[in-house]
């Protein structure tokens, strides 16, 4: 073998994947087929899943423990796991049970290992990497989405060190179960982004209640409304530094967006696989629909966006785990593979013809819970902006 | 950070070609554009270089590299000014020569292949022609038995880059009407054969520093040690060809198109309109981020491809999702640029219009767009 041809065989799959994240990716695969697949279309009927017990299963299986260490209950830190294990939940068959465990793997236990001390690591993120508390993270309100600058609950401070707050959370997802909630408010109002704090929430506080939306996709997901009207936490709840909330914020922006792309181009992918399956059973004028050269050279444009959107995906994904800076490039992979997934949604529902219209068929799900994708972590329009400004645009 | 296809030694290798490129053929560009040709020296000083067989070992004077340094000089050669050159010289090194190291005998390698990696001898590739391109099974010039072990070739061949000025050619021809896709044949014709003629030069909307032409071969009698690989397997052999032409054409193309995505937005940043840079318009900054992001998805394919291809796979699929896909984008782009310019990019002192001709020949040549996408379908099982 030359030096060269020694290198390459060297290097992991895409640069990113070992023989063990193979072996990782088979042992997840197999969970998702087993314990959530066969139940997505009954949970979707529903409007509902056993939260309690898959999220406890999930945290057996390892789902939420790649980013932590072993002291936490952690198998990592490894991104790339975590990166796969996305990729996999997607298998599930229903987005909003794939939103609901990734929400949890990759938003407030997150935010509590990055920026939490020991004592709320020992509290929040160990019973929620074995799937004992569920968490969600409630930036978003009615008036401020993308525009986190602009949000307007309020802590104050009141006597012993504690807080008080007040305002409106909205589109949280887990919100409506959540065991405990990472809330960002403001505790400066008028020094805008520098005077965002975030705290830890427990279910059951006094002033603090949720309410779960109906939504168009993502059905079994319990997306909330979360209201605080004098609510009150103590000192210890505040969550990272004083007035830094905003930082932190965008800090994770970076791995919940990356996550969103990937979780995109695996959708994406099983619904062309879907798309692929139904026309080759379908026959029209004597022929699998497939055959037709209209939609052959569909499918292969399909297959071909995804391929990029992947490759795109995967230079994000590098970099992140390198540990530079991949605002830019974290943001191009979000819009193009979320714009992408839906794209490929409503093709496969076009090729399905009426069937696709009728909610027998799996295809109108992948339709309704990929429109997500483009609003969702930031919309397109927020991605482009960015991408734009990165480059003193 | 480097994409995994690439070490330091690669961009070090990047970094002397683009040298030598804004030095030495940057300056000259507009004027082959007008004249349309550039001159044979350009071989010679690239082979000099090394730069005209980085992946051929080192025994027949090349480089002993992989993809990586291929797709740089690619990459590269697009900061020329002037596609064509970049065309010609891929030709020569990245399509017409790997079928001679690797089906060639020894002696043909050491009489075409090392000359041509030298830039000693300029070498076209016949494979199209009027009536099939890529339609390679429909290719109608003929190779018969002369009965003393040698060979008659007769045919028409066209849009043949390097054609009007080529030493040799790497000629796909029928040996046998009767086999299928068993019946093709490769061999090496010297240009100077009694017989091979350049019935004309083509003009062209774009690449027009590259010449092409239109060959006729009238009873060009060649003897038996100019077979090429071996008789009744030119079909597979060219297929294979075909894939190094895909890749290194669209490494070549999204380069291009990234440099004039990065003169607009300059030109974006100081073009004043309604009292602002026309770039911090945000419909404008979204155009530039919808670019940016498609040709960084186009490049991270092409490189992907090439690693996968590195690594033992013959990734037939992913090559032809990167041309289609880079070719695409790389013309949606140079549109959108031109768009961007304005009148300045309608009128030909910018160049834009250049990028913006030469663009298109990509999801034309190589295979078309449509070509591109039944390669991907059957590979699809579709």
């Amino acid at each position: 073998m030359t030096p060269s041809a020694a290198r390459f065989a060297a290097i992991p799959q895409a640069g990113l994947f070992t023989a063990d994240h193979a072996e990782l990716r088979d042992v997840i695969r197999q969970w998702v087929r087993r314990a959530l697949r066969p139940h997505a279309e009954e949970w979707e009927r529903a409007g509902d899943f056993p939260y309690r017990e898959v999220f406890r299963e999930a945290g057996l299986v390892g789902i939420f423990g790649a980013k932590y260490e072993p002291r936490y209950g952690g198998t990592g830190p490894d991104l790339v796991a975590d990166a796969l294990i996305t990729e996999e939940l997607v298998g599930c068959g229903a987005g909003g049970v794939a939103a609901a465990l990734g929400a949890h793997k990759d938003l407030g236990p997150y935010y509590v290992s990055r920026f939490g001390t020991e004592q709320q690591r020992q509290r929040y993120l160990i019973p929620a990497v074995a799937g004992e508390r569920i968490c969600a993270l409630a930036v978003t309100e009615p008036g401020a989405g993308s525009d986190v600058a602009g949000i307007r609950t309020r802590a104050e401070r009141i006597g012993g060190g504690g807080w008080r707050l007040s305002g409106t959370k909205t589109f949280i997802t887990n919100g409506s179960i959540a065991d405990f909630v990472v809330v960002a408010a403001k505790t400066e109002p008028e020094a805008g982004a520098h005077g965002i704090s975030l705290f830890v929430v427990e279910a059951g506080t006094a002033g603090f209640s949720a309410q779960r939306l109906d939504m168009v996709g993502w059905r079994t997901s319990h997306t909330g409304e979360l209201v605080f009207e004098g609510c009150e936490v103590p000192a210890d709840a505040l969550l990272g530094e004083e007035h830094q909330g905003f930082g932190h914020i965008m800090a994770n922006f970076q791995w919940e967006r990356i996550v969103m792309a990937l979780a995109a181009v695996a959708a994406a992918r099983a619904t062309l696989d879907l798309a692929i399956s139904y026309g080759r059973e379908r026959k029209a004028f004597g022929r699998p629909v497939v055959k037709f050269q209209v939609w052959r050279h569909r499918l292969a444009d399909l297959a071909t966006e995804i391929e990029a959107a992947r490759a795109l995906t995967y230079h994000a994904l590098r970099k992140i785990v390198a540990g530079e800076d991949a605002v830019r490039e974290v943001s191009m992979a979000k819009w193009l593979a979320t714009e992408l997934d839906w794209k490929v949604a409503d093709e496969a529902l076009q090729m399905h013809g009426g069937y696709g219209y009728m909610m027998e068929y799996p295809v109108q799900r992948a339709w309704r819970d990929a429109r997500l994708g483009p609003i969702g972590g930031g919309s397109t329009e927020i991605m482009k902006d960015i991408i734009g400004r990165s480059f003193g645009l | 950070m480097l994409h995994p296809l690439f070490t330091e030694e690669h961009e070090q290798l990047r970094r002397s070609v683009r040298q030598f490129v804004e030095s030495e053929l940057a300056p000259h560009a507009q004027e082959w554009e007008r004249e349309g040709g550039f001159p044979d020296w350009v071989f010679k000083r690239m082979g000099d270089l090394g730069f005209m067989g980085v992946r051929f070992p080192e025994e027949y004077g090349g480089q002993g590299g992989d993809w990586g340094h291929s797709i740089v000089i690619a990459e590269e050669m697009a900061r020329c000014g002037s596609g064509g050159v970049g065309m010609a010289i891929a030709v020569q090194s990245e399509m017409a020569t790997p079928p001679i190291f690797k089906f060639g005998t020894e002696a043909q390698k050491q009489r075409y292949l090392v000359p041509a990696i030298k830039g000693e001898k300029i070498v076209c590739l016949g494979i199209t022609e009027p009536n099939a391109g890529s339609d390679v099974a429909g290719i109608e010039t003929t190779a018969r038995p002369d009965g003393d072990g040698g060979w008659v070739i007769n045919g028409r061949k066209i849009f043949i880059t390097n054609g009007v000025r080529a030493d040799f050619c790497v000629l796909v021809t029928r040996n046998d009407k009767e086999a299928g896709h068993h019946g093709f044949s490769l061999f090496l014709v010297d240009t100077d054969t009694p017989g091979f003629e350049v019935s004309r030069k083509l003009d062209k909307l774009g690449m027009r520093s590259s010449d092409t032409a239109e060959l006729v071969l009238d009873d060009v009698r060649v003897p038996s040690e100019q077979l090429l690989g071996e008789q009744g397997h030119g079909f597979v052999e060219i297929m294979w060809e075909l894939q190094g032409e895909r890749l290194i054409g669209v490494a070549g193309s999204v380069a291009g198109a990234w440099l004039v995505f990065d003169r607009t937005m300059e030109y974006a940043k100081q073009r004043m309109a309604f009292g602002r840079p026309i770039g911090s318009f945000q419909v404008n900054r979204h155009k530039f981020a919808t670019m940016a992001t498609e040709l960084e998805a186009a490049r991270q394919l092409t490189y992907d491809t090439a690693l996968a291809w590195e690594r033992g796979e013959y990734p037939v699929q992913q090559i032809s999702m990167a041309k289609l896909y880079g070719g695409l984008v790389a013309n949606r782009v140079m549109n959108e640029c031109l768009q961007l310019w304005g009148g300045m990019g309608y009128a030909t002192e910018t160049g834009i219009d250049r990028a913006w001709r030469d663009a298109r020949l990509l999801r034309i040549g190589g295979g078309t767009d449509e070509v591109m996408r039944e390669v991907i379908a059957k590979t699809m099982g579709l």
